[in-house]
């Protein structure tokens, strides 16, 4: 051997930060070299938007307020969808990692192995961005004017942040529990579609029957889509604001000691 | 108790998953800088010592201590003096060969670029310079073996865990597998080794364990294992049962085992000449003609098929 080694004498947290951050740089290589998971996440949200706006946009627009446009009141939910969906990656990549032979090698290693979790968790919000930004993109080209100012994006950017760790943590206990990738998909699918349209993502609730429209008005979809489109039609936040982070910051505090609790009985026979 | 050179120390260890009792009190040693083969047929429990020692599985009772950590109260301080190589080659598969390296060199904390440093040395020593800008997924069984063994080196930890290394490798790839354990033990490093090959223990290790039904049913040198199956054994056979029949006669007292089908006798032998010539010279004298002569050396094999035999 060559090279004298040299070690890093970190404090127990400072080594969990740097862990952290190498799981997060391992996890946002593998949403860059998934090339198939990365065109999905370019193409899909484009997708939905010019599907709704061109098959419901006609019919939706007379029960919207005068002056909006469904594509303005669209984006909001399109996007919280979008950013649901995107955090199933977590569950996903954690199921994989689970199924092969690379968890081991990480717990027979002197580091913090809740890093893992960290890296998936943290790394869908590179992901949501792009996909964000993408549709973003794809909503001007089609018609979409927002009226955020700029301490309007901010908190636009901040509730997304808010929103993709919610639903990234929830994933990850999904992706602890499954037992196949294939597992976490429909799952994941059959509770985020009946979620984000039993909400008011696509269509306002007034049209909905009496059940589904006290559900869909109080469930936590609704609270994060109506205090982003709030933000985006530069309209007052009302009770959303509160509401949606509290929401996000309540999944969050719940989930996070889940996931641990779930992976670590997981990993330790 | 730990004595300054037991690198691997385990008493009476006890596993079972549910009713299944897979470990019932397995003890061994095994001295720096050696290397011990845990032998076994397959689902004889070398996975999960492994896995035991390697702080990633509990056992049940018994306990284990690496360079004096203890594996179930300290497998922190455990955790940094071991590299595993598991059963299955455990690298990330979307990573490239470098950044495998890299990345768990700094997860074992080394400075970036210690780990920077160590990796290439270890492309080159392994061979795996020229894959080293792909995807592991890409590489084939024998790469991400190397690679994979080379990622539990990258700290050089004075401690490995080798997890049937060989399995699954054609033969060109297990001779370079052979020759880098070699050359690993040649540094000094200690290396627990399991494996279903006989041969791979015979030509490796130091010391072979040979775990059946949950304990140690055998263990010592290969010369040692060897010897307790029997000496050395001359094999004459004949081309007629009348000439059989003669010399079962002539050299009878001496001969071990017989075989009626083959017309085949067994003689014990020391060393190799002059028993042989006192066999030969007695047939001659009597006029007994040969058909052919065989010298049969005791095996790892017969050992092994021996021990698992009685046991069943
Ligand atoms: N996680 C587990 N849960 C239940 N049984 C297990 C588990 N791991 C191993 N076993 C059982 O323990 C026994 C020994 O397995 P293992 O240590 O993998 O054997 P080997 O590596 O010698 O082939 C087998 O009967 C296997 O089915
Ligand atoms: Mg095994």
């Amino acid at each position: 051997m060559l090279t004298k080694l040299e070690y890093k004498h970190a404090s127990k947290v400072s080594a969990y930060i740097s862990d952290t951050a190498l799981m997060i740089g391992r996890s946002s290589r593998h949403i860059l070299r998934n090339t198939d998971q990365l065109l999905g996440a370019f193409f899909q949200p484009i997708m939905f938007l010019v599907l709704f706006v061109s098959v419901f946009g006609g019919a939706i627009e007379q029960s919207l307020p005068e002056g909006v446009s469904y594509v303005n009141f669209l984006m909001a939910g399109i996007i919280v969808q979008t950013v649901a969906f995107g955090s199933t990656t977590t569950a996903i990549a954690l199921t994989n990692d689970l199924q092969k032979g690379i968890i081991d090698r990480f717990r027979s290693l002197p580091m913090s192995n809740m890093a893992v979790l960290n890296g998936h968790v943290i790394s869908d919000i590179f992901r949501n961005s792009i996909s964000t930004t993408v549709m973003i993109l794809a909503g001007l080209v089609i018609g979409f004017r927002p009226e955020a100012d700029f301490y309007g994006w901010l908190g636009i950017i901040g509730l997304l942040l808010l929103i993709t760790l919610a639903f990234s943590w929830l994933s990850a206990i999904i992706g602890v529990l499954a037992k196949s990738v294939e597992a976490v998909q429909w799952l994941t699918f059959v509770i985020i579609f009946p979620l984000t349209f039993a909400s008011s993502a696509f269509t306002p609730t007034d049209g909905m029957g009496t059940v589904l429209r006290v559900f869909a008005e109080n469930q936590p979809i609704t609270q994060m889509v109506e205090a982003v489109r709030a933000l985006i039609l530069g309209q007052p936040l009302g009770d959303y604001g509160w509401l949606a982070v509290m929401w996000c910051l309540v999944l969050i505090a719940i989930s996070i000691p889940i996931t641990y609790v779930l992976y670590k009985r997981k990993t330790t026979e | 108790m730990s004595t300054k050179n037991t690198a691997i120390s385990v008493k009476n260890l006890k596993k079972s998953f549910g009713e299944n009792e897979v470990l019932k009190g397995v003890s061994f040693d095994v001295p720096q800088g050696t290397m011990l083969a845990l032998l076994g047929p397959n689902g004889a429990g070398k996975t999960t010592t492994v896995k035991i020692l390697s702080t990633l599985l509990k056992a049940n009772g018994g306990s284990a201590r690496i360079e004096g950590h203890d594996v179930s109260t300290d497998p922190d301080k455990v955790r940094g003096v071991i590299g595993l190589t598991g059963q299955s080659a455990a690298v990330d598969e979307l990573l490239t060969g470098r950044e495998n390296l890299i990345m768990m060199g700094q997860l074992y904390r080394l400075t970036k670029k210690s780990a920077v440093a160590r990796a290439e040395e270890l492309l080159i020593e392994f061979d795996l310079t020229e894959a080293a800008n792909r995807p592991t997924k890409t590489y084939s069984g024998g790469m991400r073996r190397r690679l994979d063994l080379a990622v539990s080196l990258i700290a050089t930890p004075p401690i490995i865990f080798l997890d049937e290394p060989t399995t699954g490798l054609d033969p060109r790839s297990r001779l370079v597998m052979w020759d880098i354990i070699q050359r690993l033990m040649d540094n000094g490093t200690t290396i627990l080794l399991t494996t279903q090959y006989l041969e791979e223990a015979d030509q490796l290790a130091d010391k072979i364990i040979l775990i059946n039904n949950g304990i140690v049913a055998a263990e010592g040198t290969a010369a040692e294992l060897k010897q307790k199956i029997g000496k050395d054994h001359f094999i004459v056979t004949f081309a007629s049962k009348k000439h059989y029949d003669s010399a079962r006669t002539a050299l009878k007292g001496k001969i071990t085992q017989t075989n009626d089908d083959e017309l085949q006798i067994h003689i014990p032998i020391k060393g190799t000449g002059k028993d042989i010539q006192a066999v030969l010279k007695t047939l001659d004298s009597e006029k007994i003609p040969i058909s052919s002569t065989d010298i049969h050396k005791p095996t790892l094999d017969d050992v092994f098929l021996n021990i698992t035999r009685k046991e069943k």
